[in-house]
C-alpha cells in the first residue's frame, strides 16, 4: 500500500515508526519502576501478600475491565475512519474519553480511602508497617500515579483526535493522527494489564 | 575582496529568512544545529570556567579561594553541565542535526518540528539545572552521580538538579528517535545501509541507546525526587529500601551514556581520516557493526563502577569480563583508523590535527579504563583522582577531541568561510599541552592516594596539584585562541569553495554554505561512500 504522504519530508509509516519508538521509551520508564517491583518483591515476598490485600480487588477489576472495553472503542474507532465514517469514529472516541474518566474516577476514590486510612507514603502509619509492606504501598503509589498521569495524557489526545476529526483534518486518506493516539492508548492499556495483576493479584 | 553578499551570490539556509524571530521558529536542522551550537557553546565556557576556579582552588591545600561546602557545590554543577547539557547532547545535536540529512542525501529530518521542539526541551533543561545555583536554597552537592542517602537528605536545591537532567534527558530521547526515523525512512535512492557514510552510522547506534538506556535514568531521577519529596523509600534503608539499588538503576543508563558520548565523535574521525588520506576507509564494515556491538555490550557492563559498593563476586567477575570485551571494538576501530591513513595521501591540516590528538587521548583514557577493569586494581585507583583523569582523558579527550575536530572540519562547509590555519595550530598545540599537564598529574595523584572530589589534601599531593592547575590556564587559553579563530573569521574569513578537502561524502558536492534544502535534485547514490575516483595529491606547497 503507497503511503499517504503527510508533508514534505513524512509519509504515514513514517509517521507510525516514530510513534512506535516513542512507545517503546514509555516501556522502559515504566521498566524502572517494574525493576524496583521485582527486587522488592523477592526480598518481601511475604509483605507484598500482606500489602496486596489491602487493596481494592474489585475496583482494580472494574478499572481493567473499563481500560480493555476503552481498548476496543478506540480501535473500533480507527475502524470507522477507515470505512470514511467519522461522525461514528467521533462517538467511539468520546466513549473511550468518558471510559478514561470513569477509570480516573475510580482511582480518586481508591486512592482517597487509602489517604483517608493515612496510608500514603510518609505518613506515622506508613513508617509503624513492616520494611516489606512500605515498599509494597510506596510502588503501589508510584505506579498507579505514573499511569494515571499518562491516562490524563492519552485522554487529551484522544480529545485533540476529536477536534480534528470534527474540523475535517482527519479523514479516510489522512487519519495518522488517530492512529497514533489509539496506539498510545493501547499502551496505556498494556500497562495496566501488567500493573494489575502485580499490585491487585498477588494475594 | 569584499565578503558580503552580493545580488549574484545564490541563497542559501542562512540567507534564506534573516531576523532572529526566523531562527527561533525554524525547523531547518542546520539552523537548529547551529542553536544547538550557540548554545552548548555558552554553557561549556560557563562550565570550563567553574573547572577553572575548582583547580584555583586546589593550587594550594586548606581554603583557598572557596569554602568546602562551595567546592561541592562547583564539581556537582560542572559534572552536570558538562555531562547533561555539552557532551551526551553535543555531537548528535550540533553535527548529527546538521549533516546527517545532507550525508544520506534527504532534504531534512524525519520530523523537523519535533526537532525544533526538543531544541526548546533542552533549553528548558538546562535552564532548570542552572536555576538550581540561584534558587532560594543552597546549591546542590551531590555531584552529578546524586548517590543516594546524601541526594535524598541533603538540604539544597537538589530537586531542581534532578528535573533539569529528566527534561534533558527528553531531548535526547526525542533526538535519537528523530535520527532513528531519518535513517531507516529517509535515505536517497540507492544509499542502502552499508552505502551510508560512518558518522551516520556511529550515530545510528547512538540513537538506539538515547532511545532505549535514557528514560531508565528518567525514572531513576523521578525516583530520587518522590525520596525526597513523598519520603517513598525505595532507596532507604530504614524504610526498607536499598542504596544500592540506586547505584545499579543510576549507572544503568550512566554506562551506556559514555557511549552516546564517544560513538559520535568516533563517527567524526571516521569521516575525516578518508578526507585527509585521500583514500577509502580501511574496514568499513568493521566500524559500522563495531558501533553497534560497543553500543549493544556497553549496556552490559554497568556493574563496573559498583566493584565496591558491595556487589557479589560472580557479579564483579561478570562486570570486569564484560568491561574488557567491549574495549575490543574500540581497538578495531583504532586499528582501522591508522589502516585508512596508511599509504595514504596525508595532508596535516587542522582537522587531521585534531583527529590525531583524538586517537592519542582516546587510547591513554582507554587503557586507564582498562586498569580500572581489573578488580584487583580497582580497590585500589576506585574514588581516587585517577578516576578522574581517566573520564576526562576519554570524555574531553575523546568527545572534546571529536568536537573540536569536527568544527575545524566543517566550518567551511556550515559558513561558506575558511578560518587561519596557523592560529588554528597554535590553539591546538595550547590545548593538546595543556591538556596533558591539566590531567596526566591526576593518574600519579589517584596512584598515590589522593582521592577524588576532595576540597582539601595532604602537603604531599601538593606539587602535582600545581602542575595540574598550570596545566588548566594553558588549556583555557587554547580554548580562547581556538574559539576566537572560528568567530573572527566568521566575520573576516576568505569566502570558501564548496569542497575545500577534496572530501568524497555528499556534503562536499553540495555549496558552501548549503542551499535551504540541501539539494536542487534528489541524489542517486551509485558509489560506495568512500570512493575516491581522483585522490588528490597536493604537488607544490
Amino acid at each position: 500500500m503507497e503511503s499517504t504522504k503527510l508533508n514534505e519530508y513524512t509519509d504515514r509509516d513514517t509517521g507510525k515508526l516514530g510513534m512506535w519508538l516513542f512507545l517503546f521509551t514509555e516501556l522502559f520508564l515504566f521498566g524502572g519502576l517494574f525493576l524496583v517491583y521485582a527486587v522488592m518483591r523477592t526480598k518481601y515476598a511475604h509483605d507484598f501478600h500482606l500489602g496486596a490485600l489491602e487493596l481494592n480487588a474489585f475496583i482494580g477489576t472494574a478499572n481493567t475491565v473499563v481500560l480493555l472495553v476503552s481498548s476496543m472503542t478506540v480501535a473500533m474507532s480507527l475502524t470507522a475512519i477507515q470505512t470514511n465514517n467519522p461522525s461514528k469514529a467521533f462517538g467511539l472516541i468520546l466513549i473511550t474519553v468518558f471510559l478514561a474518566i470513569i477509570f480516573l474516577i475510580n482511582k480518586y476514590f481508591e486512592w482517597g480511602h487509602k489517604i483517608e486510612l493515612k496510608l500514603y507514603p510518609g505518613s506515622d502509619v506508613m513508617r509503624s508497617l513492616p520494611h516489606g509492606e512500605i515498599m509494597f504501598f510506596g510502588l503501589y503509589f508510584i505506579m498507579t500515579g505514573l499511569h494515571a498521569l499518562h491516562v490524563i495524557v492519552g485522554a487529551v489526545l484522544l480529545i485533540i483526535v476529536m477536534f480534528n476529526l470534527k474540523s475535517g483534518s482527519i479523514t479516510q486518506e489522512h487519519y495518522l493522527l488517530q492512529e497514533n493516539a489509539a496506539l498510545y492508548w493501547h499502551l496505556v492499556d498494556l500497562i495496566w494489564i501488567f500493573l494489575f495483576p502485580l499490585l491487585y493479584l498477588v494475594t | 575582496m569584499s565578503n558580503h553578499i552580493s545580488a549574484d551570490t545564490p541563497s542559501n539556509y542562512l540567507t534564506h529568512k534573516t531576523g532572529l524571530l526566523s531562527w527561533l521558529t525554524t525547523t531547518d536542522h542546520k539552523r537548529i544545529g547551529l542553536l544547538y551550537l550557540y548554545t552548548i557553546t555558552i554553557f561549556f565556557l560557563t562550565a570550563a570556567v567553574l573547572g577553572l576556579l575548582m583547580r584555583i582552588e586546589k593550587f594550594a591545600p586548606g581554603e583557598t579561594i572557596m569554602t568546602a561546602q562551595t567546592y561541592n557545590a562547583m564539581f556537582t554543577i560542572h559534572g552536570i553541565i558538562m555531562i547533561f547539557v555539552i557532551v551526551i547532547p553535543g555531537l548528535s545535536a550540533v553535527f548529527g542535526n546538521f549533516f546527517l540529512p545532507i550525508m544520506i542525501g534527504a532534504k531534512d529530518v524525519a520530523f523537523p518540528r519535533l526537532n525544533l521542539f526538543t531544541w526548546y526541551i533542552y533549553i528548558t533543561g538546562a535552564s532548570i539545572a542552572l536555576f538550581s545555583q540561584f534558587a532560594y536554597g543552597h546549591s546542590p552537592d551531590a555531584g552529578w552521580t546524586f548517590y543516594v542517602p546524601y541526594s535524598a537528605q541533603s538540604h539544597s536545591n537538589m530537586v531542581l538538579a534532578l528535573m533539569g537532567a529528566f527534561v534533558l534527558g527528553f531531548a535526547s530521547i526525542l533526538t535519537g528517535l528523530n535520527f532513528l526515523v531519518t535513517m531507516h525512512r529517509m535515505r536517497a535512492p540507492g544509499m542502502t545501509w552499508f552505502k551510508m557514510p560512518l558518522f551516520p552510522w556511529s550515530l545510528y547506534a547512538t540513537a538506539w541507546v538515547q532511545l532505549l538506556a535514557t528514560p531508565i535514568i528518567g525514572i531513576t531521577l523521578l525516583m530520587v525526587v518522590a525520596e525526597r519529596v513523598l519520603k517513598i523509600g525505595f532507596f532507604d534503608p530504614t524504610l526498607g529500601g536499598d542504596p544500592v539499588l540506586y547505584q545499579h538503576l543510576f549507572w544503568i543508563y550512566s554506562h551506556p551514556a559514555v557511549y552516546v558520548m564517544i560513538l559520535p565523535a568516533m563517527g567524526v574521525v571516521t569521516e575525516i581520516f578518508p578526507t585527509f588520506a585521500q583514500k577509502p576507509v580501511f574496514g568499513y564494515g568493521a566500524i559500522a557493526i563495531s558501533s553497534l556491538a560497543i553500543a549493544l555490550i556497553g549496556y552490559f557492563v554497568w556493574g563496573h563502577h559498583m566493584f565496591v559498593a558491595g556487589i557479589g563476586y560472580n557479579s564483579r567477575v561478570f562486570f570486569s569480563l564484560l568491561t574488557f570485551l567491549v574495549a575490543i571494538p574500540s581497538a578495531i576501530k583504532v586499528f582501522n583508523w591508522l589502516g585508512t591513513l596508511y599509504g595514504g595521501s596525508i595532508d596535516l591540516k587542522p582537522p587531521l590535527l585534531y583527529a590525531l590528538g583524538f586517537i592519542s587521548l582516546f587510547i591513554i583514557g582507554g587503557f586507564s579504563g582498562l586498569t580500572q577493569g581489573a578488580l584487583a586494581a580497582n580497590v585500589h585507583i576506585t574514588d581516587t583522582d585517577f578516576v578522574v583523569a581517566h573520564f576526562h582523558y576519554i570524555v574531553f579527550g575523546g568527545m572534546g577531541f571529536g568536537f573540536f575536530a569536527a568544527i575545524h572540519y566543517w566550518y567551511p562547509k556550515i559558513w561558506g568561510k575558511m578560518y587561519n590555519f596557523r592560529w588554528a595550530y597554535i590553539g591546538f598545540g595550547f590545548i593538546y599541552v595543556g591538556f596533558h599537564t591539566l590531567y596526566f598529574p591526576m593518574f600519579i595523584l589517584g596512584l598515590m592516594g589522593m582521592p577524588r572530589r576532595y576540597f582539601d589534601y595532604l602537603p604531599r599531593f601538593q606539587p602535582l596539584q600545581e602542575v595540574s592547575t598550570i596545566g588548566a590556564f594553558i588549556l583555557i587559553t587554547g580554548i580562547i585562541i581556538m574559539i576566537s579563530n572560528l568567530v573572527y573569521h566568521y566575520y573576516k574569513g576568505a569566502v570558501a569553495p564548496a569542497n575545500p578537502w577534496h572530501g568524497v561524502t555528499l556534503e562536499w558536492k553540495i555549496p558552501s554554505p548549503p542551499p535551504h534544502e540541501n539539494f536542487d535534485e534528489v541524489p542517486v547514490i551509485t558509489h560506495p561512500p568512500y570512493y575516491f575516483e581522483k585522490p588528490f595529491v597536493d604537488e607544490g606547497m
